[in-house]
């Protein structure tokens, strides 16, 4: 341990445990501080507190069940995690998901980005001491959790997407909520910014904290808009589109600064990328079509066909009790979630469960660059870097 | 799998052309490229992707490890690099025998292999060499056992 030396002498910093239990881990976050006075020295982020074995239970499921587990890695955009892992059973199995299905898929999925985010600034600014924005982001957030709940019958948990497409026929009149509610957001983030944008206390909080150049961040693998506040234009959407992503217009946000502000003009910049997304997926969104591909033995029947045939029913039967057996080989999808580089591998031996899964998740490794953040400045400014850093534990410890 | 010993990827022929040994095999599988690397090639493989500049490969996205349990060689390290400026992606593999699962650390290439190599060594016991800091992560201190090896059961130890 290094010595410090004060007006009364050499002494040994004060090493000050943070977490698990805090407001302002956002979750069950360890990090262990050795402070001189209010200056942290070192910072060591100490994670596996909710560790549940995500990987391993997946080993011992079929393809179709690991999909509800995806769900609780990154619990506050579950629909970005269940997109990843259908993603990477659709490209080791080789299915073609119909047009139809892949922008619902892109317009749920941004509008959890935006729900994501709107979690993410709600805690970093009541973290930072401004109470208000953290109600208006949930009051919104609400809208979205409503519109989830009405398409997919789980506010959060939704497990909407499949194998092959959507798990149902969206309902009718969802399309309309969804207009009513991009129609109203862009007035919301307005007041967002009227909040925090030009006020003096949040500029001094996150203007010049958390600095992370862009060589560093690219040698500590991070992503997201943590990377692309750093100056490095690489977002996955743009880079290796995914689910009819390049038939979207939409720009990737950086910004040069590296610091705290910078990362939160990027994410509130895409939420209204979000937005336009999901108002040219609303026009897209051909009103029939197949929400599901049809390959029988990989995708299930529908309840009419296996309610009234034969063949429906014994496939259905095949397919929920013995499941369904991809080709042996491995693959690595990776998607970009509001955090980050969410990737999926998964390798498959020609059995119906996969033979490993393994989830990259972004916090994880966006968390390794806590101590390049944090170090050398306050503790104050701790609680800024783990806000900017936007980790949620679920992904951290799987 | 497909396996396509001619490796038409440029990377893998100037993988090739520096050093035909650090090339063990060539795998293509839905688009992917995967490079077996033997495991004492490792350090100098990684060197060469990020250091010459037409690569470039300096962002590791996810080191993953795979239990082959009872084949030998037993545990499969997955590498999977991404060169930003060739908007390329590009797998290493090394097998491991399950006797001695042990491999050069690449933290001094991609910094960012430190905590996913401690997930590597918790959940599997695959040891890195030159490692920093190599301690359980996710895990307990004090656990006994690799829960994700093959031969640990899904309910565990109680």
């Amino acid at each position: 341990m290094t010595t410090i030396e004060t007006a009364a002498g050499p002494t040994e910093p004060m090493v000050l445990n943070m977490g698990p239990q805090h407001p302002s881990t956002h979750g069950v976050l360890r990090v262990i501080l050795e402070l001189n006075g209010e200056t942290v020295l070192k910072a060591k982020p100490v994670i596996g507190y909710l560790h549940t074995g995500i990987e391993k239970s997946c080993e011992d499921k079929t393809y179709s069940q690991c999909i509800t587990l995806t769900d609780r890695i990154d619990y506050l955009a579950p629909l970005s995690n269940n997109l990843a892992f259908c993603l990477a059973a659709e490209k080791l199995i080789e299915i073609e998901v119909p047009k139809r299905a892949q922008y619902i898929r892109v317009l749920l999925t941004e509008l959890t980005r935006l729900g994501s985010h709107l979690v993410w600034l709600g805690t970093h600014a009541i973290d930072l001491g401004a109470m208000s924005v953290f109600l208006y982001c949930f009051r919104e957030r609400e809208e979205i959790l409503k519109i989830l709940e009405y398409v997919s019958g789980q506010r959060m948990m939704t497990s909407y997407f499949r194998i092959g497409g959507l798990a149902l026929e969206p309902p009718p009149g969802w399309l309309e909520r969804v207009q009513r509610l991009i129609d109203l957001m862009p007035g919301h983030i307005d007041q967002y910014e009227e909040l925090l944008t030009e006020n003096r206390i949040w500029i001094a909080r996150t203007k010049g904290v958390g600095y992370l150049s862009a060589k560093d961040a690219i040698a500590m693998g991070v992503s997201g808009p943590l990377l692309r506040a750093s100056g490095v234009p690489y977002d996955i959407r743009k880079v290796f589109p995914y689910s009819s992503y390049d038939e979207f217009d939409f720009e990737m946000k950086t910004a040069t600064e590296c610091d705290s502000y910078a990362r939160y003009k990027v994410r509130v910049a895409e939420m209204r990328e979000s937005l336009k997304i999901i108002r040219q997926a609303l026009n897209k969104i051909p009103s029939e079509g197949p929400f599901r591909a049809e390959m029988p033995g990989i995708v299930p029947p529908s309840r009419e066909e296996m309610k009234t045939s034969i063949e429906g029913l014994i496939y259905h039967f095949k397919m929920f009790t013995e499941g369904f057996a991809p080709p042996p080989g491995e693959v690595y999808q990776a998607i970009e979630s509001p955090r980050g580089e969410l990737g999926v591998f998964m390798a498959s031996d020609g059995s119906p469960k996969p033979y490993r899964v393994k989830f990259r998740a972004p916090s994880f490794v966006n968390l390794q660059a806590l101590p390049l953040l944090c170090e050398g400045r306050l503790i104050a400014d701790t609680v800024t870097c783990i806000g900017t850093t936007d980790i949620v534990l679920g992904e951290v410890d799987r | 799998m497909e396996s396509r010993e001619a490796g038409k990827n440029p990377v893998v022929q100037r993988l090739r052309d520096w050093d035909p040994q650090a090339v063990a095999e060539v795998i293509d599988f839905r688009g992917e490229t995967t490079v077996v690397v033997p495991r004492q090639h490792l350090l100098k493989v990684s060197e060469f992707l990020l250091g010459q500049p037409d690569l470039g490969f300096s962002y590791l996205s996810d080191l993953t490890p795979v239990d082959r349990f009872p084949l030998e060689p037993r545990f499969e390290l997955n590498y999977h690099l991404l060169s930003l400026h060739r908007k390329e992606r590009l797998r290493l593999r090394v097998r491991l025998p399950g006797s001695e699962p042990a491999v050069t650390s690449v933290t001094s290439v991609w910094p960012t292999a430190n905590w996913h190599e401690r997930e590597a060594f918790d959940l599997f016991g695959i040891r890195f060499e030159g490692h920093p800091d190599l301690t359980r992560i996710l895990m307990p201190d004090d656990w006994e056992g690799h829960p994700l090896r093959k031969d640990y059961p899904v309910e565990g130890y109680r």
